[in-house]
């Protein structure tokens, strides 16, 4: 649509004082100057370069190898014989195994969202839109899920199945029970944006402009719900971590000789009289890891909270 | 919340109760009725899921993992007393009518127990320290919290928010796992369980002061967190400051204005908390190896004997959703504002 030109020649002042930001640039502001949540950034950021890296670390050899076996030296205590960690009860460099452990960790993290978000979308977003009769039975089927305790879910699932072979296809399971169990609140939450943002005026006039309904759900529903949807996904990572963990300190999750850390946790803890670090370094592994999502969670709330921006 | 959700075609679902639903005890009556209604469905669908599950296992649970295996007669003996030589559908109602019975059916990892006397062994444990547990969340999570409220953007309000920020990150094993490490081997304090010893060691004394921490801090947390917020909410209400201008003390303010309100969406967390302290039992009996039904429910996950794992599943979920169900009810009369619907 063109704008009226101004009659007069003289170019006129449109007071723009500041530079404009959008949504996603204000956020980031907003998130930048949350120092827990730059924090917690900064440390799943460090997390990221230890996973990848730490094999190239292991190959120029500036950390032993994770599986390999130091017989001489069991239960080493932190800075004996090059363990600058310590070793555990089979002589293996705790500080490889932590190292090697954030992989598995991060893996199930961000994997299981990348599951639960179409699952959620596909079914908050029908319930939502369509409304009526299909939002009460998809609604009734997620109120069922929902009472399913998580962690006995997990456990049975993983029971059930525990394929051998790479580290990769034995968490398959585990990916997918903790996706099956975690996909309710994102497909409620879904559920409530839609509902919420539907009466509002802007999609009315869209939909009197003829907008199509596919139309109108990916262009205006969806991009008006991704705040929270993101805050959502965010807070699942920790949840996923942590069932992980649980996981593989109740010995029924990866299987050794694969280092994760609820493992660890667990061999450090059964011989936490012998050498007490072994069970620590994991143990507070797993505990600032998940602090550090929910630092960013709460950073990208407060920053994603369109009632919260000036 | 389940209130709020609650259907609004009266009678629809219950139409016998429809000339009931002029008074209030009568709206209750019905609300309560659907509630114990929907539970039926919802326990149902428990055992559909994890019966058919247990049944996609690979192999039968009579394989011996290397040596000798069972003759071709014996297991067609075994599968007969155990009903497994039935139909998969046949065995799954027949399953239903036992657990309407409370049978749960025999386990398969002890030989001649059934599955109700191994949950009946356990579940003092369980009860013990989940109820010791819930006792403790409410009056330190509440406590905490209003203290932070009624402190705000002090010294208190950061150090008790501090504490619950990290309280609420650090998984449960994860705390009973440190605090041994701190507390059992460091400093010799505490029996930190029996985790090397016959599980037969543990009593009901000392022992149970690390895992009822344990099992508790996060709720702690999560209950500091949330009455923090809603007494904020309260401090700024006008009867609050009504009360204040009449001149009352403190302590009544405090207690009978502003407490008593901002406790109101701390019950509704009441439900999920009961149902953290059910799975946390899986966790916090297995660091401390405490005999109770927790920790049964992750041996049996580990021989995989599916007749206990289908039970423990079956009685934490009916646990669960009764907790949740006396919560929604208990809401309704500490909220008059509850719509009963």
């Amino acid at each position: 649509m063109a704008l009226a030109q101004p009659a007069v020649d003289q170019p006129i002042d449109w007071e723009v004082a500041e530079k404009q930001v959008g949504l996603w640039g204000d956020a980031w502001q907003r998130f930048r100057r949350n120092r827990l949540a730059v924090l917690g950034g900064v440390l799943v950021l460090f997390l990221l370069l230890v996973a990848v890296l730490s094999p190239l670390l292991v190959h120029f050899g500036l950390i032993q190898d994770p599986y390999h076996q130091d017989v001489a030296n069991i239960e080493a205590t932190p800075g004996m014989a090059g363990h600058p960690l310590g070793s555990d009860e089979l002589g293996r460099d705790t500080l490889a195994r932590l190292m090697y452990g954030s992989q598995i960790s991060l893996t199930v993290g961000l994997l299981v969202q990348a599951i639960i978000f179409p699952i959620g979308l596909a079914i908050g977003l029908t319930a939502g839109y369509a409304g009526g009769r299909i939002d009460n039975l998809l609604m009734r089927f997620t109120d069922i899920w929902y009472a399913f305790p998580d962690l006995l879910f997990v456990l049975v699932v993983v029971s059930v199945w525990h394929p051998s072979g790479s580290p990769f296809f034995q968490l398959l399971p585990i990916f997918g029970a903790i996706a099956l169990v975690n996909w309710v609140g994102l497909a409620r939450l879904i559920r409530g944006q839609v509902l919420s943002i539907k009466e509002k005026e802007f999609i009315e006039a869209a939909r009197s402009s003829g907008s199509a309904p596919i139309k109108l759900v990916l262009k205006h529903l969806l991009p008006n719900s991704l705040g929270p949807i993101i805050v959502t996904l965010t807070f699942g990572i920790p949840q996923a971590i942590f069932l992980e963990a649980v996981l593989s300190f109740l010995g029924v999750g990866i299987q050794p000789p694969t280092p994760t850390w609820g493992q660890m946790v667990f061999d450090g803890y059964e011989a936490v009289y012998a050498n007490p670090t072994s069970a620590v370094f994991p143990a507070l592994a797993i505990g600032c890891t998940l602090l550090a999502f929910s630092f960013i969670g709460d950073g990208l709330r407060d920053a994603l909270d369109p009632r919260m921006r000036r | 919340m389940a209130v709020i959700e609650g259907r609004p075609r009266r009678g629809a679902l219950l139409p016998w109760f429809g000339a009931l639903s002029g008074t209030r005890g009568g709206a209750l009556a019905i609300f309560v009725g659907r509630r114990i209604l929907w539970m039926i469905p919802i326990v149902f669908f428990v055992i559909v899921i994890t019966f058919f599950l247990m049944h996609q296992a690979a192999g039968s649970p009579w394989d011996r993992t290397g040596g000798r295996q069972l003759s071709q007669s014996v297991i067609d003996n075994l599968n007969a007393k155990y009903g497994l030589d039935k139909p998969e559908w046949q065995q799954f109602l027949i399953y239903v009518w036992d657990v309407i019975h409370f049978d749960f059916g025999l386990s398969y990892q002890y030989e001649g127990k059934s599955v109700t006397s191994l949950l009946g062994e356990g579940w003092r444990y369980t009860a013990v320290i989940g109820g010791l547990a819930f006792l403790l969340i409410v009056p330190v999570g509440v406590g905490l919290g209003v203290l932070a409220a009624l402190r705000q953007n002090t010294r208190v309000d950061y150090a008790t928010m501090g504490f619950a920020t990290i309280a609420a990150s650090f998984p449960n094993f994860v705390v009973g796992v440190l605090m041994v490490v701190v507390l059992s081997v460091t400093m010799y304090k505490l029996t930190g369980g029996s985790f090397f010893l016959p599980s037969s060691d543990f009593a009901l004394d000392d022992h149970l002061i690390m895992p009822v921490i344990t099992l508790s801090l996060l709720p702690i947390a999560y209950t500091a967190r949330l009455t923090r917020a809603s007494t904020l909410d309260t401090i700024r209400q006008d009867y609050v400051r009504t009360a204040w201008a009449k001149g009352l003390s403190e302590r009544l303010v405090v207690i009978k204005h502003i407490l008593k309100n901002s406790l109101i969406p701390v019950v509704t967390t009441l439900g999920p908390t009961f149902a953290f302290l059910v799975t946390g039992s899986v966790i916090v009996e297995t660091v401390f190896n405490i005999p109770g039904i927790g920790r049964a429910f992750v041996v049996a996950v580990e021989s995989r004997d599916y007749p206990m794992i289908l039970g423990t599943t079956v009685l934490f979920s009916v646990v669960i959703a009764v907790a949740n169900l006396i919560v929604d009810v208990a809401y309704v009369f500490i909220d008059p504002r509850v719509r009963l619907t």
